[in-house]
């Protein structure tokens, strides 16, 4: 039963590492896919943009769309303006016609496309109409407004809840102004030589490549994510050193006697050491098994209650690392008390009841 | 002298309970040579068991000189007595001490691991088996075993490694007439068939009395 709960015990920071690797790689992943299924070229920021990845409000005046659009080797700019809602969830407003022309349009499982003179039409994708409740036809409370659900669109491209671009810009104040802007090129193996003859002409503007926009979505590339993930792993380890070595300190207890018969049988210090190092490294790998578990029942959760909010996936190279960090837990956690079970009194030891 | 495999001249050892020190053997001179089956008698506190922790290599003796099979324990680092528990000398307990998760099979197998054994069959330990009378008890663990053939097993593991010495503190105590008997007559069997030493304590004159001699103790000392 202790063993049980030891491993139990040890599996829960496990389950963690791994639902947290498993959430960040997934929502990078999906912010990833989404991004690149607009079929930009070139992605644009307002020079106050902190990095890649946020967004700073709609400093973008849109005469700026037009400017670019007039660029060599440029095909569209389409302007996007992007509202935060709930974390990690961004509303972003279009012009239909001009994203569809970029990106090839939204594929549509429920309704259809935002109609022209409804400011207050929005596009749904799935996990986030299933995560509410909705479907086309239905009315959603927003930003103090009732939307009317046009559509509700396949996963995987832009954004979750999408608006008209106009109405988003009234809601925020920001007439006329943009959050970024996706540039189309007439051949995308131009995308590095043109963003280079971009920058010298708008030098107040952030300009990057797709390829660099979506590699800036990897966790490792957002420093409050690796540094989260530290936090975590540096728990996970304190909890499993603290689990093994409450276990197995109390295991020595149990085992005074035990300890005492092997030593009568010449059984070394080492020897002893040994022992409960191993039996520290049946619990740590046992952790992990339960660990790796539990992590497919958080996947299972997630999907199930927030499936828009955090796309997890279960990120199997983890695995190694997961296990790598538990056994440095638990065979630091085994170490004191195994070396204060090797250094038990014969006797003493055998005189335990 | 060059023959004796125990020698103790004027062994002492001192305990200290708090700051109170408690001398539990005061100038033990014992001799024992290879073969002999010795029993020693005593009251408690007599320092009988002192006596075998310190020739067991349980614990260094305060002063004196004492030398198993050649090695001078007095001396010994503990390390070293690890090895002489190793190899020289094996214990019989009046609990049994057999390791309670452990069939009586695997008793006998970490005794012989810890010995360094190979894994091949020992035909002379396959003939104790047999003299023992516990070839078919050997899968249960000891709590489905009775006190007469754990201690059997406990026998087994304290010779599987050939010891030169076999140390039995109160082999009986917790065992029935019948079974004492019959343990006391294994021990002799051992004696008398492989030339196994054997020192054996015990309160009873009825058990002593299977050993070549009886030594008796008191208040730390060797009186008879």
């Amino acid at each position: 039963m202790r063993t049980l709960l030891s491993v139990l015990l040890i599996g829960v920071p496990v389950t963690l590492i791994l639902s947290l690797v498993g959430v960040s790689e997934g929502m990078s992943e999906d912010a990833q896919n989404r991004t690149r299924a607009t079929g930009a070229d070139i992605v644009i920021h307002g020079s106050q943009a902190a990095s890649a990845v946020t967004y700073s409000g709609a400093p973008l005046p849109e005469g700026y769309t037009r400017k670019l659009a007039e660029q060599p080797h440029v095909k569209l700019a389409v302007g996007i303006i992007v509202h935060p809602l709930e974390f990690p969830l961004n509303m972003m407003g279009i012009d239909q016609a001009q994203f569809d022309a970029m990106s090839g349009g939204f594929t549509y499982l429920e309704g259809g496309p935002l109609r022209p003179g409804q400011p207050f039409d929005m596009l749904l994708d799935k996990p986030y109409a299933d995560q509410q409740k909705k479907h086309a036809g239905d009315t959603m409370h927003l930003l103090n407004n009732d939307w009317h659900v046009a559509g509700i669109i396949a996963p995987g491209k832009l954004a979750r809840v999408v608006v008209p671009k106009a109405t988003l810009q009234d809601l925020d104040s920001a007439p006329g102004k943009l959050s970024l802007i996706y540039l189309k090129l007439d051949d995308p193996a131009r995308a590095d030589a043109v963003v280079e003859q971009l920058r010298q002409q708008f030098p107040n503007l952030k300009i990057d490549t797709m390829a660099f926009q979506l590699s800036q979505f990897a966790p490792d590339n957002i420093a409050s994510v690796r540094v989260f993930r530290y936090v975590v792993i540096g728990i996970g380890v304190v909890i499993g050193f603290a689990v093994v070595c409450l276990t197995m300190y109390m295991a020595v207890l149990q085992r005074t006697r035990e300890i005492g018969i092997l030593k009568s049988l010449g059984g070394s210090k080492g020897f002893i050491l040994r022992i409960m190092l191993t039996e520290a490294a049946g619990l740590g790998i046992g952790g992990t098994i339960v660990g790796i578990l539990l992590s497919y029942g958080a996947r299972w959760a997630i999907s199930t209650f927030v499936p828009a909010s955090f796309p997890m996936i279960i990120v199997q190279s983890w695995w190694v690392k997961a296990f790598a960090i538990t056994m440095a837990g638990a065979l630091l956690g085994a170490l004191y008390p195994g070396l204060s079970a090797a250094r038990h009194d014969p006797i003493e030891a055998l005189a335990y009841e | 002298m060059s023959s004796a495999i125990i020698e103790t001249r004027d062994l002492r050892k001192t305990y200290m309970v708090g700051k109170v020190q408690v001398p539990a053997l005061r100038g033990v001179d014992l001799t024992v040579v290879p073969g002999e089956f010795v029993s020693i008698i005593g009251p408690s506190g007599s320092g009988k068991s002192t006596l075998f922790h310190i020739i067991g290599a349980l614990t260094p003796p305060t002063s004196g000189k004492v030398r198993v099979a050649g090695e001078d324990l007095a001396a010994m680092t503990d390390a070293g007595r690890t090895r002489l528990r190793k190899r020289i000398v094996s214990f019989v307990f009046q609990k049994f001490n057999l390791l309670p998760n452990l069939t009586a099979r695997d008793n006998i197998a970490v005794a012989r691991f810890i010995g360094g054994a190979d894994h091949k069959s020992d035909p002379h330990f396959e003939e104790i088996l047999r003299l023992l009378g516990i070839a078919d008890r050997l899968d249960h663990k000891p709590n489905a075993l009775s006190g007469g053939e754990q201690q059997r097993i406990a026998i087994a593991r304290a010779v599987v490694n050939h010891p030169a010495i076999l140390l039995a503190d109160e082999p009986t105590g917790n065992l029935d007439t019948e079974n004492s008997k019959a343990v006391l007559e294994i021990l002799r069997g051992l004696n008398e068939r492989t030339g196994q030493t054997i020192l054996m304590i015990t309160h009873n004159p009825e058990a002593a009395a299977y050993g070549h001699r009886t030594i008796a103790m008191r208040d730390g000392r060797i009186v008879a």
